[in-house]
């Protein structure tokens, strides 16, 4: 059978006009080992980045969310709660608010990773000669963005709102950081519930009914001393409680070592159990 | 000269399903392999085992002379895949796809460019380079699959059912790619449902069923066993179906076959079979709804290799016309 092209193909054009490279030479760039790995995570977090910014839908949960959970608390339970000061309990709440909305952020991670796996894309990368670990790595990285809009729009709508700062610049920004830097660890649960569940949805579905308890039974909205005590147990060694005790601590005052100490174990743990977990998920999921 | 790519033994079960029941494959470097088989059949399988993707649970499989379970990293230095469905990044540009593939093989970022937009260029996506590739239409995000398979200059390239669902004139642009390819020494893997493929650009054949691989041999062998071309007609007038089986029994070889709808099938020598077909149609004013020239259909392969139809039903067979022109030319 001949090989010639039908009139009604248009024939593709060759590249460089013919004299190819030989099949198998590929020029690589210098630098090995971690370089090269920071390298691939950087590219593929750009890759999450130009997905969140083509679909701007999905920064809903790190813009408006925060705005509604802080206008509705402090306007409508903040009477009440706080005893008539809704200046008072706003200045309690925000950095409260700050450790929660940016746990229940990550959800949004495993879902959009759980989404990308079944699409093929992930294939390709797995064919590729990086590390395994890149496109989830990547992901989390790009997440970065997403955190860092969630306390600037937070804090922001805060202090039109009214609250104010009371430590100085340096803890407030400190706080901002340890949160991002919480939610960078976090965030892996997340990733290892986006590796194993089924669909998007399910990720969802696990993650609020893991989150949702983590963040009200937590210090965030009401004093630890107002609750039962089988609850304050909880609530004690609760990681987001000592998060927020911390973040607490750095904007508005009052001692923070302690939970500073427990907020960066939490941390170690989470990454310690949930990113070997979440590889381990990738690397089953074929 | 050793096969740059060789399976022996692949098997892979997917819960109690067998999906791979002892494959082997072999392919010569610079030849391309046609892996012929219906759906289900385990192809797909073979390539992601192949292309490190998955993990057989028996079997060894070499690919550019490294074995794919303790050397998957040298395994991926030398591969491109393009899977039966577009793994392109739609919310990516045609440029921003390819720059992430190149820049993840560690290509320098300048280098990364230039040969995003030269493969751009030869799957005449340049216009199309900047926009989201969700906008793009199925043969142009086929192109784009592949084109991001290529990025690494790779010698040994997997394409699993890349002309499924493309439409002829498509389906040849693809080929020619496929031809161009391995002119520049690259390997080919192929799956596909159809014979005219394989038969177009394969060097050798193995058909695959149930996990299995039950033929293995060049697609004149291959022809020689399942039968080449076949001449199907099917008179307008169905009371004169008598007649052109006499016209077929004439310039055919062997007896006319009835197959559904009053249409006629005979194998034939060779595609000039055609206009003896039309003169003594025409001689006999027998007027046709139906006329073409084509070789056996992956159901005839499989009734004639198995004795059994292929499992799932074939999809509609390359349009006839295509294929004659084809052999015309």
């Amino acid at each position: 059978m001949t090989t010639t092209t039908p009139a009604t193909a248009a024939p593709l054009r060759r590249p460089d006009g013919g004299d190819p490279v030989p099949a198998g030479t590929v020029t690589a760039a210098p630098g090995a080992g971690p370089m090269r790995f920071v390298r691939h995570v950087l590219a593929l977090a750009r890759r999450s980045l130009i997905k969140t910014w083509r679909t701007p839908e999905a920064l809903i949960d790190v813009t408006v969310q925060p705005v509604i959970f802080l206008a509705l608390f402090t306007y409508i339970f903040g009477g009440a709660i706080a005893g008539g000061s809704q200046h008072q309990y706003l200045q309690f709440l925000l950095p409260g608010l700050l450790g929660q909305s940016i746990a229940m952020a990550g959800v949004a991670l495993g879902q959009n990773l759980n989404a990308d796996i079944g699409k093929g894309v992930f294939d390709r990368f797995r064919s590729l000669p990086i590390a395994r670990s890149a496109p989830l790595v990547g992901a989390v990285v790009a997440d970065f963005a997403r955190y860092l809009i969630l306390c600037v729009i937070t804090v922001g709508v805060g202090y039109l709102m009214g609250f104010r700062v009371t430590t100085g610049l340096l803890p407030a920004v400190a706080a901002i950081g340890l949160s991002i830097a919480f939610a960078l660890c976090f965030c892996w649960i997340s990733v290892f519930v986006g590796m194993i569940a089924r669909t998007a949805g399910a990720v969802q579905g696990i993650m609020f009914l893991l989150v949702l308890p983590l963040s009200f039974g937590s210090n965030t909205f009401v004093q630890t001393q107002t609750m039962p005590g089988w609850l304050q147990a909880f609530v004690k060694v609760n990681p987001i409680s000592h998060l927020v005790s911390t973040v607490r601590g750095l904007m508005i005052g009052g001692p923070v070592a302690s939970d500073l100490a427990w907020t960066l174990g939490w941390m170690a743990l989470l990454l310690a159990v949930f990113v070997p977990l979440a590889l381990r998920g990738y690397r089953r999921r074929a | 000269m050793a096969p740059i790519m060789e399976a022996h033994g692949l098997v892979k079960n997917f819960g109690r399903t067998r999906a791979l029941d002892g494959v082997d494959l072999s392919a010569e470097a610079g030849t391309v392999l046609g892996v012929l088989g219906p759906n289900g059949a385990g192809k797909t399988t073979a390539v992601r085992v192949l292309a490190t993707l998955l993990r057989a649970d028996a079997g060894s499989a070499r690919v550019a002379g490294f074995d794919v379970r303790r050397q998957a990293h040298q395994v991926r230095q030398s591969i491109g895949l393009t899977g039966q469905y577009a793994s392109v990044d739609e919310d990516l540009t045609g440029v921003q796809n390819l720059v992430l593939i190149g820049t993840l093989l560690d290509l320098p970022s300048r280098a990364a460019r230039a040969r995003a937009d030269e493969l751009l260029d030869w799957f005449d996506l340049t216009e199309a380079a900047g926009r989201p590739a969700k906008t793009y239409s199925g043969g142009m995000r086929r192109r784009l699959d592949l084109a991001a398979s290529l990025v690494g200059r790779p010698s040994v390239i997997f394409l699993d059912e890349p002309t499924t669902g493309l439409d002829p004139a498509k389906r040849e642009d693809m080929w020619d790619v496929v031809r161009r390819l391995v002119a520049d020494g690259s390997t080919v893997l192929l799956t596909t449902q159809y014979l005219e493929e394989a038969d177009a650009l394969a060097d050798r054949i193995s058909v695959i069923d149930h996990g299995r691989v039950i033929a293995h041999d060049t697609p004149d062998g291959l022809k020689r066993v399942v039968g080449g071309l076949r001449i199907r007609v099917r008179p307008a007038d169905p009371d004169r179906t008598a007649d052109v089986a006499a016209v077929l029994a004439a310039v055919g070889r062997g007896a006319p076959e009835v197959s559904s709808r009053h249409a006629l099938t005979v194998p034939v020598l060779d595609e000039s079979a055609l206009a003896e077909v039309v003169a003594a149609l025409a001689g006999r004013a027998i007027s046709v709804l139906e006329l073409s020239l084509h070789l056996p259909t992956l159901d005839e392969v499989f009734l004639t290799l198995t004795g059994k139809p292929a499992r799932d039903p074939s999809p509609a067979a390359p349009s006839a016309d295509v294929q004659s022109e084809e052999d015309a030319a």
